[in-house]
């Protein structure tokens, strides 16, 4: 438990991150992001391609520090990141991969892991040996293992099959819905925004401004046709009224 | 392997044929050296002076590559040390190693630590710029990842950065061995009272090429051991993740 009177939201207010050009030129990639997300809350980032994204997320886990404003993070601050690639230890089993990066798990939660993202019989193999859908799945492993206060999954399940991607979605709503963790998530895909989200924070093409923010109530299990429906046609609605 | 039997084979043969000509003044035959070994060994000589070698070349090496590898990996890792300590290891590098084995002798007297302090700081410089290269070369995605997960430092150090720096520790490790007992000798050979060098000094005062043969092939053979036995052991533990067959 985090001591009263401690950070527990996630407190985002970024005024302003550019990247400095070869040629010079300073590049505003972000510009007056401000959210915050409830203990437990998940957030999806969703906007197009290349507009800084995976930077938003750099700085929210501090990765990156060079940029205008502050990130609060919730107190104790341990973090899951699942990378857009798995990044694993190519030279230490996925089950070793798992223990280096979270000391603290237990070998009955690891198994118990292993098996809810179907990775039952791998936990010996190494990254070598393993495909790209199972890759990622370990580094999934991993995120959920560290048992985070704060979740960020860049596009996690990007360049998967489609009913692969559907399995994880169900997997990753379902582990968070066993363990509440903030989540921030990032994703191209309006659909898996609307399946994982509790609040969807769309962004503006580069540099990428916030459009606005939907929250959804329904939750994640009862969300039928019409109110995705009705989501589609929010976003759509406000990438218009910006002109996007 | 019958292949590398035949070689040799033919090597010693050459070896026969060579000592036929020159006479076992310049060149004992093959068998004459065995003899020798032999010999050296029953008496218990060969093997005082090959421990006496063998421990010299243990603890230089081992302080080189250790001391090596931690600069080497600081260097690698902070542009302000690199700038610091890359001018001292050039000097280093290109001193030659006689005169750094002379200066020893002359400010730390005709002593155990002047030669193995000579010895390992000819072997140093080579250790720190083959380690500095792979520090260079460390995976900055896993550093990452290492952070986000607040990896201790000796965590990433041992699962994150020794298994990347492996081969350059390795390639280190192969030019340094030779390296290093090869200026043992001549380190023995200027100021030590045992050893190898030691013993080839002598014999060549009494031009006794056979002695001198005797003793350095018996030397390398210790070397071919400790390549077989230890060092290759270690590359296959090291490499073992690796798909086989790629």
């Amino acid at each position: 438990m985090p001591p009263a009177g401690a950070q527990r939201t996630l407190d985002v207010a970024i005024q302003r991150k550019s990247f400095r050009s070869a040629s010079g030129e300073s590049l505003d990639v972000l510009k007056d992001i401000n959210f915050s997300l409830e203990p437990g809350e998940v957030g999806a980032i969703a906007g197009p391609s290349g507009c800084g994204k995976t930077t938003l997320l750099r700085i929210v886990a501090g990765l990156d520090t060079d940029f205008t404003g502050a990130v609060r993070r919730p107190a104790q601050g341990r973090l899951g990141y699942v990378f857009q690639e798995p990044r694993l230890l190519a030279w230490r089993s996925a089950a070793d991969n798992v223990r280096i990066a979270a000391p603290e798990t237990d070998e009955a939660g690891l198994e118990a892991l292993f098996s809810a993202l179907g990775l039952a019989g791998h936990a010996d193999h190494y990254p070598g040996e393993l495909s790209g859908g199972l890759a990622r799945r370990v580094s999934l492993a991993r995120a959920f293992a560290a048992r985070p206060d704060l979740l960020v999954l860049d596009e996690p399940f990007v360049s998967l099959d489609a009913a692969l991607a559907e399995r994880l979605r169900g997997e990753l709503a379902a582990l968070v819905a066993r363990r509440p963790v903030t989540t921030l998530l990032v994703t191209h895909d309006i659909e898996e925004a609307i399946a994982l989200a509790d609040r969807i924070i769309l962004l503006s093409p580069r540099p990428a401004r916030i459009l606005g923010e939907l929250r959804i109530d329904t939750p994640r299990g009862g969300r039928g046709l019409a109110l995705t429906n009705k989501l589609r046609a929010d976003i759509a609605q406000l990438n218009a009224a910006a002109g996007a | 392997m019958a292949l590398r039997l035949l070689s040799l084979a033919v090597l010693i043969a050459a070896w026969q044929i060579g000592a036929h000509f020159a006479g076992p003044r310049l060149l004992p035959e093959p068998l004459a050296v065995a003899r020798a070994i032999f010999e050296e060994a029953r008496d218990g000589a060969l093997f005082l002076h090959l421990g006496a070698t063998l421990a010299r070349v243990a603890v230089s090496f081992a302080l080189a590559m250790f001391a090596g590898a931690a600069l080497g990996l600081l260097m690698g890792r902070s542009r302000a040390a690199d700038a610091i300590a890359d001018p001292w290891i050039v000097v280093l590098l290109n001193l030659p190693a006689l005169v750094i084995i002379v200066l020893a002798y002359i400010w730390a007297g005709l002593t155990e630590t002047a030669a193995i302090a000579a010895v390992t700081l000819n072997k140093l410089p080579n250790a720190v710029v083959t380690l500095r290269e792979g520090a260079r070369a460390l995976d900055r995605n896993l550093d990452e990842m290492a952070q986000v997960y607040a990896m201790p430092r000796l965590t990433w150090l041992r699962h994150v950065a020794a298994p990347q720096l492996g081969p350059y520790f390795a390639a280190a490790s192969r030019s340094g061995l030779s390296l290093v007992w090869k200026i043992v000798l001549i380190v023995e050979l200027l100021g030590r009272p045992n050893g190898v060098g030691f013993e080839i000094g002598s014999a060549f005062q009494l031009f006794d090429v056979t002695r001198i043969l005797a003793y350095a092939l018996a030397f390398v053979a210790v070397m071919l051991a400790i390549e077989m036995l230890v060092v290759q052991p270690f590359e296959r533990h090291a490499a073992r993740w690796r798909p086989k067959n790629p």
